[in-house]
């Protein structure tokens, strides 16, 4: 049975609300612009989508409803499909192909070329040469561009916030959703700021800014809002550090995160293959100067951090916020207030196999993983091929390196950053999610010890008993080379 | 989707905060292409041995709690990953709906979707009824969802809040798609009046 109209007597369909001389802020003005029908007291808003990526773990479950209805993809044009999430990362054959071993994942991905060649979806399958992690693909092409809506099945979509657009991830039935309506059914959610002043001092990066945002705020600190990330030092980041950020918020449970469009990305934009041209360009930059937040724009909570005071980070637990300074002694549970913040972290603790008061430096590791959508661009390659170069990685550790995407992976072997981290004893491999999921090949084993340049740090999220700790390329990297968890600070002098 | 009705139902305590849809579903289970065969992975690494064997100390193993239908479990429930896996695993299962004090924003949202109730309670509430489990482990509520309300076994009534679109899908077992097709010509008219941002077929 499907949805018949109770409601009487609904107004305004597919009218933008009038000029006012209220200030708004970015999320606000994306939200206005892409309304198809209002917010009522008994409806939600639907909004218009002017992008939707998807892959192959997420969507075929919705390709089957559209087919179960008889439903055609509406905007086949605003929608592109890659390989990601379950595709192997193992060096190419002779042949040039990456073999699928996995026959569920074998199945799964020809699932999905189906899905697409029916529906006239364009995909990015393994094998060519613009494969790659989706939230990567769609900054690197072009795609992603300031004040639209972006989903994708999947949290990280936050990631092209960076880029002043309204993206954020949703669910199987919201695939379907968007595939046959273009449109999203949406509750107007809350905005928070958070304000990072200050400069970062050597050997923090972008992601040490997020982790100390999660550590303050806690995985739930951001749900029920859209985060716009401001402040100097945010300004002064690159775009793939801003993604980085941004990457993260849903770690923060914030649905999303923006950061305000300025010549920093236009500049990014400018000359990819999908981006506008011309007179065309020339507008959107018109438009896109306009997106910034107003000057007396209210947001519902406000955050604040100092990126002078910032350290390298990293996280001991099992969930992000569990992180501290990379020089910090691990939390004792005893010392906490809160009954099931001790029962949590005394748990935590437990699956780590850590103990209270041990400092994280010197803690030895097994494992060291480059990559994901949150640190697999080319520039933290860049970054940790620096800390790497002429040096060795200790024995015993498995170092993985895993561009983002083919075009990373290019660019990086272009630059000769391959040799590099071979030439250390890391493993160069394909583009792909990887270890950062364990639902491929790669994996961090049961008990060992991983630090990761990923997002999550669940139990088992790097495989069944795999122990993660977040951190930057470049506290990966000088991890790699001591056998333990080591600050990049003392390497880079 | 069947309408939702008043229902009693047996609860089972998982008293952690920040259960993620990884422990709720982990990664290997999501090759599937459709949505069969999920209940049996909830929470898997904590359910199950390396060799597949039970773990006699996880909650959901003890044979007096068999057959509950409402799970309860600590603040930020669903965190992390967007998988609809997640609540397809809890329905397969067997649960009907899950009582927290806070639910992660697309778990609340796919759980709707799916006619899995996210109940948001107090703290006060939630620890009520963890302990109203460790006394009596067949202790059941009623929900009923046209009132908004939780049934505690003492009668007492607490009301939790549901998006009221959501609430009339659910009540009346109609799903959002149609609500989405419906606004084909607002939908039309919008693209209309707005050139493309994007094009990803040229
Ligand atoms: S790299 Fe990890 S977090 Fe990012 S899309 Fe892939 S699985 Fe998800």
């Amino acid at each position: 049975m499907i949805y018949a109209k109770p409601f009487a007597g609904l107004q305004g369909h597919g009218r933008e609300q009038g000029m006012t001389t209220q200030p708004k802020t970015l999320f606000e003005k994306i939200w206005q612009t892409h309304i198809v029908r209002p917010e009522t007291p008994e409806t939600p808003a639907v909004l218009y989508i002017d992008l939707h990526l998807i892959h192959e773990v997420t969507s075929p479950q919705a390709f089957s409803e559209l087919r179960a209805r008889g439903l055609k993809v509406r905007r086949p044009d605003h929608t592109l499909a890659t390989m990601d999430h379950s595709t192997p990362t193992t060096p190419r054959g002779a042949d040039g192909i990456i073999p699928v071993l996995d026959a569920q994942a074998a199945a799964q991905l020809s699932q999905l070329e189906r899905n697409c060649a029916e529906f006239g979806i364009p995909l990015f399958a393994l094998g060519s040469d613009k494969q790659g992690i989706v939230h990567v693909i769609g900054p690197e092409q072009g795609l992603t561009q300031p004040g639209m809506t972006i989903v994708c099945g999947d949290s990280h979509t936050s990631t092209h916030g960076a880029f002043g657009a309204l993206a954020f991830g949703i669910g199987t039935s919201e695939v379907a959703h968007v595939l046959a309506s273009q449109c999203l059914i949406q509750s107007k959610p809350k905005t928070m700021a958070i304000r990072v002043d200050g400069r970062l001092q050597k050997g923090v990066t972008a992601k040490d800014i997020i982790l100390a945002i999660i550590a303050k705020i806690g995985v739930g600190g951001g749900t029920g809002h859209v985060v716009e990330y401001m402040g100097e030092a945010i300004r002064a980041l690159s775009m793939e550090e801003r993604m980085t950020i941004c990457n993260m918020s849903i770690e923060g449970g914030a649905r999303a995160g923006l950061v305000a469009p300025d010549d920093t990305t236009f500049n990014y934009i400018a000359g990819r293959p999908y981006a506008p041209q011309g007179a065309d360009w020339d507008a959107a930059l018109a438009q896109w100067r306009a997106l910034p937040t107003d000057d007396g724009a209210a947001y519902d909570a406000e955050v604040t951090l100092d990126a002078n005071t910032l350290t390298p980070m990293i996280t001991y637990g099992t969930n992000p916020g569990m992180g501290l300074p990379i020089t910090g002694h691990i939390p004792n549970p005893g010392e906490l207030s809160d009954p099931s913040q001790r029962v949590a972290l005394d748990k935590a603790l437990r699956y780590m196999d850590l103990q209270p008061g041990q400092p994280m430096l010197g803690q030895k590791i097994d494992m060291v993983f480059i990559g994901s959508c949150t640190n697999s661009r080319i520039s933290d390659l860049r970054q940790a091929a620096g800390l790497m170069a002429g040096r060795k990685v200790a024995d015993g550790v498995r170092v993985m390196v895993v561009p983002g995407s083919q075009q990373v992976k290019k660019q990086a072997e272009a630059e000769g950053l391959h040799t590099i981290f071979k030439a250390a004893g890391a493993e160069w491999r394909e583009a792909g999610c990887s270890a950062c999921l364990a639902m491929n090949d790669d994996k961090v084993p049961a008990g060992k010890y991983a630090v990761s340049t990923s997002n999550r740090n669940f139990e088992g999220r790097q495989g069944p008993g795999a122990r993660t700790f977040l951190a930057s390329p470049v506290t990966a990297a000088a991890s790699a080379l001591a056998g333990a968890v080591a600050d990049p600070r003392e390497l880079l002098g | 989707m069947d309408p939702i009705k008043t229902f009693s139902a047996r609860i089972v305590a998982l008293p952690l905060e920040n259960i993620d849809t990884d422990q709720i579903i982990p990664a290997k289970y999501l090759k599937v292409t459709d949505k069969s065969g999920l209940g049996e992975g909830l929470f898997q690494s904590w359910r199950y041995n390396a060799d597949g064997s039970p773990k006699d100390d996880f909650v959901l193993n003890r044979p007096d709690v068999q057959g509950a239908e409402v799970l309860v479990a600590g603040n930020n429930f669903g965190c992390g990953s967007s998988r609809e896996h997640a609540p397809w695993a809890l329905q397969g299962y067997g649960f009907k709906a899950v009582i927290s004090t806070y639910f992660a924003d697309i778990f609340r949202n796919n759980s709707l979707k799916n006619g899995l109730l996210p109940i948001q309670v107090d703290s006060e509430t939630y620890y009520q009824l963890v302990s109203l489990f460790d006394e009596d482990p067949a202790t059941s509520v009623t929900i009923d969802l046209a009132s908004q309300q939780l049934i505690l076994p003492g009668g007492q009534a607490v009301s939790f809040p549901i998006d009221g679109f959501a609430k009339h899908c659910l009540l009346n077992g109609v799903d959002q798609m149609g609500f989405l097709l419906a606004e084909e010509a607002s939908t039309a008219a919008y693209e209309a009046s707005h050139p493309a941002r994007v094009a990803t077929v040229r």
